[in-house]
């Protein structure tokens, strides 16, 4: 274990956060707001604690999968662990069990939060709370391979794979700094498409702000105690486009920008995941069709979809309150999740894609014992070593839900609210069902079930395993 | 540069190594998954799975923005088609990997009718490289310069030798030779000299010399400089048919050993001035009977590494001549270095080292001005050589005057034909070439060799 570079790593990801940091005290400057010091505060400190970090070149740079993994996990950790920081010092959330859950479930872009009155919060809070959806979207480290020379070689692609969602890393040009480059532009650009869209719906700037952040990363913090149900339909209905559109593999955008259509609108997972929007939004309209006047169930249909398929997590009706089917659907969708190689959480489109292939050829082959066969996607041959890395990450997911339940279940709260609130915090949603639903948040819980959902939330982002290596013994040997 | 490279073999996967290093972007192609997978996981490079002269895989491969397309699979003609197809496709430079002997005699008509940038013949350049060390034995390593007019040779200070205690400052004095040392090796360490540097036995320098100076100074601290009269071959693969060729007309003897009759009657055929022996090369009676010890040079070039090595040991213990080592496999070179064996030769290297000057010479068309670079002394000194142009703007100053990096040396400066071992005194002009010695690598432009905050 290569321990000196994972620091200077870490080094690098404190200093960009210090860079982030000033963005709230820009807010709490322009509402004159007291509390911005302690952003500021904790801007200083990253900066120098990464400066410090960063001094020294570290001269052995062997780099390899599991350096990766660490890495990545250990940046996730303490992103959050300073990124709760300002919370704490200004008060607005003062216990430190709750301020980590907070960032966390921002960074996280899940979206959950144990607040039982948003709106009480300072705007520069606010704001970086909105704002840790933002980076945690696409990816802090994704982010520093963009901007920051670190030590060349394999390194760089161990931790794009790491910190990227889906079953398999496309790059989308050979060298992985450019990749990250046009990544990110694709995602600044559209989420000022989606600022703008919104100001023009009359929206306030802060507001088009936060709730653009919100679904970019596929967050879900809203800014209001009752998420965006007080938004204007035009609002509404723009955020539900967005939501779905940063739902979509970013690699679908770059070959749209490279002008090959065909090969994007080809893609099995956009499809797939475009189908199952459309099924689901068609059955819950219906379902729901008595509740509201004319097309506005299909409106509220698709804004839910769309907010659960992508794990984003706003609400502008509490869908608790609607049918058993409805909320069946809706818990379906938790699970499958958007496209790899967005900004979603979830199982992943292309997981279930590849999963459901087996089944068929499993079946096939039970009726044709002698037939070979292989899973395509796209056209391609799914290499059995991603079809195996499928397979082990359900059997992990599954594991990991079943054990948080347990868990949680001590707190003897009603069944639904703890099998939910596992769900949506594993898949990066936000809320859940009854007592952790749109209306709800988790404030009721004890601290241990809020590690329990701290672990939840992190190990859905990074897709478990970077976070799970850190409990082996082996990886922390020399 | 965008390159293209075709086929993860070690010569593969040392280029993308290489070239991605040095900032390009790579894509390679093979049709093994587990290949592409080992490449692209542990460099910075795109894989792409398929047959590399296939149009499909080459424009996924992004062919039409490419500048450069290497093919060094194991099968000339496929190099061949991909860099066809290439050609036609995306209007690049190709390079192919040909090393069929049938071929290579064709190679100069190959690689003008079809278009071809430049084709490598592996074996070929080794025996090139092994003509060259057999030229001058007492050098361990030759490398070429300004299209030859200066060479870098490194050799190791003899036992005895005058040259033992003496400072660099004093040698001009004691020796008026035009050269100039610019690297010495002692232990692990390396030295870029200054001229309070005190030479010791044991010590490997590298000078930079006009091949006339270069004979002319080793002849004044009494080395014998002389090419050898004759040379034994333990081998007789391509290589061995290369070099027996070379040195044939070079007027030097050769005897190559082979094992298998077939292969010497081909060999006889081939090169009716040269004995050729029909045994196994290891058989110590017979390398006796052959007066092994009278042999002035020994190149071991059978198919097994090992059996090489273990050959030349043998030779080194037997007798005071040029001993060259062919070794294929390019890891453990660390431990092959402990050895002593002399000079070693690398074909799979030698080829890297061929395909990247030429990247590295038409990236100089692009931006960068690097004319040659060499990495020496397992990549831990670079050598380049940099052309001076209108727009570089260190031209007119003398050279003292420039606050260089430390660990750098102007090496030595080529100017209309003429050598120049540059004082304090000589600047720079427009249209030099100026050659560089460094342990700071990785640089890029001859603005580079300047301090950071100079510059």
């Amino acid at each position: 274990m290569n321990y000196s570079i994972i620091i200077y790593i870490i080094g690098y990801v404190l200093q960009i956060e210090g860079l982030f940091l000033l963005l709230p005290c820009l807010t709490a400057l322009c509402y004159r707001e007291s509390s911005g010091f302690a952003f500021l505060f904790t801007a200083v400190l990253c900066f120098l604690l990464g400066k410090a970090a960063t001094f020294r070149k570290p001269k052995n740079t062997v780099f390899y999968g599991r350096e990766g993994f660490v890495t990545v996990s250990m940046c996730w950790i303490v992103l959050s662990i300073f990124g709760a920081l300002p919370f704490l010092l200004n008060g607005d959330i003062p216990s430190v069990p709750d301020a980590l859950f907070e960032t966390v479930s921002g960074f996280t872009t899940t979206g959950s939060t144990i607040l039982t009155d948003i709106e009480s919060l300072s705007k520069c809070s606010l704001f970086w709370r909105s704002f840790t959806h933002w980076i945690g979207g696409m990816g802090v480290l994704v982010f520093v391979l963009a901007v920051l020379p670190i030590a060349g070689g394999g390194s760089q692609m161990y931790l794009m794979r790491a910190e990227s969602p889906g079953p398999s890393v496309n790059k989308l040009v050979p060298r992985v700094k450019n990749t990250a480059m046009i990544l990110y532009g694709i995602y600044i650009v559209i989420t000022i498409i989606e600022i703008i869209l919104l100001l023009i719906g009359g929206m306030p700037l802060f507001d088009a702000l936060t709730s653009a952040f919100g679904t970019a990363g596929t967050g879900g913090f809203g800014i209001k105690n009752d998420s965006f149900a007080s938004y204007s339909v035009f609002c509404q209905g723009v955020v539900s486009i967005f939501m779905i559109l940063f739902g979509i593999n970013f690699n679908i955008y770059y070959l749209l920008l490279c002008k090959k259509h065909k090969q994007a609108f080809q893609s099995d997972e956009l499809r797939m995941y475009l189908a199952v929007i459309l099924a689901s939004t068609v059955f819950i309209a219906f379902n729901i069709r008595h509740l509201f006047p004319g097309f506005q169930a299909l409106h509220h249909a698709l804004f839910q979809v769309g907010s659960i398929i992508t794990t984003t997590g706003f609400a502008t009706q509490d869908f608790n309150t609607w049918p058993e089917l409805s909320k069946m659907i809706l818990i379906f969708l938790m699970f499958f999740g958007a496209c790899a190689g967005s900004t979603g959480g979830g199982i992943k489109i292309s997981r279930i894609l590849i999963l459901m292939k087996s089944i068929k050829k499993e079946l096939f082959s039970i009726v044709h014992p002698r037939s070979v066969q292989k899973i395509r996607v796209d056209g391609q041959v799914i290499e059995h070593d991603v079809i195996r890395s499928v397979n082990v990450f359900m059997a992990a997911y599954l594991l990991i839900i079943m054990l948080s339940i347990l868990i949680v279940s001590l707190e003897n709260k009603d069944t639904v609210s703890t099998v939910t609130s596992v769900i949506t915090t594993l898949n990066n949603i936000g809320p859940g069902l009854e007592l952790v639903g749109p209306v709800g948040n988790f404030s009721s819980f004890t601290a241990l079930s809020k590690f329990v959902f701290l672990f939840d939330m992190l190990a859905g982002r990074l897709e478990i395993f970077p976070l799970l290596i850190l409990f082996m013994p082996d990886t922390w040997k020399k | 540069m965008k390159i293209i490279i075709v086929g993860c073999g070690k010569v593969g996967c040392a280029l993308a190594k290489q070239l991605s290093r040095e900032k390009h972007n790579i894509t390679v192609i093979d049709t093994n998954y587990s290949l592409v997978h080992t490449v692209s996981n542990s460099n910075d490079v795109m894989g792409i799975v398929g047959n590399g002269a296939s149009n499909t895989v080459q424009s996924e491969a992004d062919i039409e923005h490419t500048d450069l397309f290497i093919a060094v699979t194991g099968s000339d003609e496929l190099n061949l088609l991909c860099c066809v197809i290439a050609k036609k496709a995306g209007d690049c430079s190709t390079i192919a990997r040909v090393r069929n002997p049938i071929y290579s005699q064709e190679t100069n008509f190959i690689r003008q009718e079809l278009g071809l940038s430049m084709i490598i013949n592996p074996e070929f350049a080794a025996a090139a490289e092994i003509a060259r060390l057999l030229r001058f034995p007492r050098a361990i390593e030759i490398d070429v310069f300004a299209k030859g007019r200066v060479e870098m040779l490194r050799f190791k200070v003899p036992s005895g030798s005058q040259l033992h205690n003496t400072a660099l400052k004093d040698l001009s004095s004691q020796i008026r030779s035009e050269v100039l040392i610019c690297a010495a090796e002692r232990k692990d360490e390396i030295y870029i000299p200054s001229g309070n540097f005190v030479i010791k036995e044991g010590d490997i320098l590298s000078i930079l010399a006009s091949p006339k100076n270069s004979s002319d100074f080793f002849r004044k601290i009494h080395l014998e400089t002389n090419q050898v009269k004759n040379a034994i071959i333990a081998g007789g693969g391509e290589i061995s048919y290369y070099l027996a060729k070379m040195l044939l007309a070079m007027g030097i003897k050769v005897k190559i050993i082979e094992i298998n009759p077939q292969r010497c009657d081909e060999l006889n055929d081939l090169l009716p001035k040269a004995t050729i022996l029909n045994g196994d090369a290891s058989d110590e009676s017979l390398l006796l009977e052959e007066h092994i010890e009278l042999a002035e040079s020994f190149v071991a070039l059978t198919n097994m590494d090992e059996e090489n090595i273990i050959l030349s040991l043998y030779a080194k213990n037997k007798v005071k001549s040029k001993i060259v080592t062919k070794i294929n496999r390019l890891n453990f070179d660390d431990v092959i270095h402990t050895l002593n064996l002399d000079s070693v030769i690398y074909p799979k290297h030698i080829t890297t080292e061929y395909i990247i000057q030429y990247a590295r010479a038409k990236n100089n068309s692009i931006g960068s001005n690097i004319e040659t670079l060499y990495k020496l002394m397992d990549d831990r000194v670079e050598a380049l050589e940099f052309a001076i142009n209108d727009s570089t703007r260190i031209t007119g100053i003398p050279l003292y005057k420039l606050k260089l990096k430390p660990n750098l040396l102007i090496g030595c400066i080529t100017r209309s034909g003429q050598v120049i071992i540059p004082g304090g005194q000589d600047m720079l002009k427009s249209g030099d070439t100026v050659i560089v010695v460094t342990t700071n690598t990785g640089l890029q432009d001859v603005h580079d060799i300047l301090r950071e905050q100079a510059g």
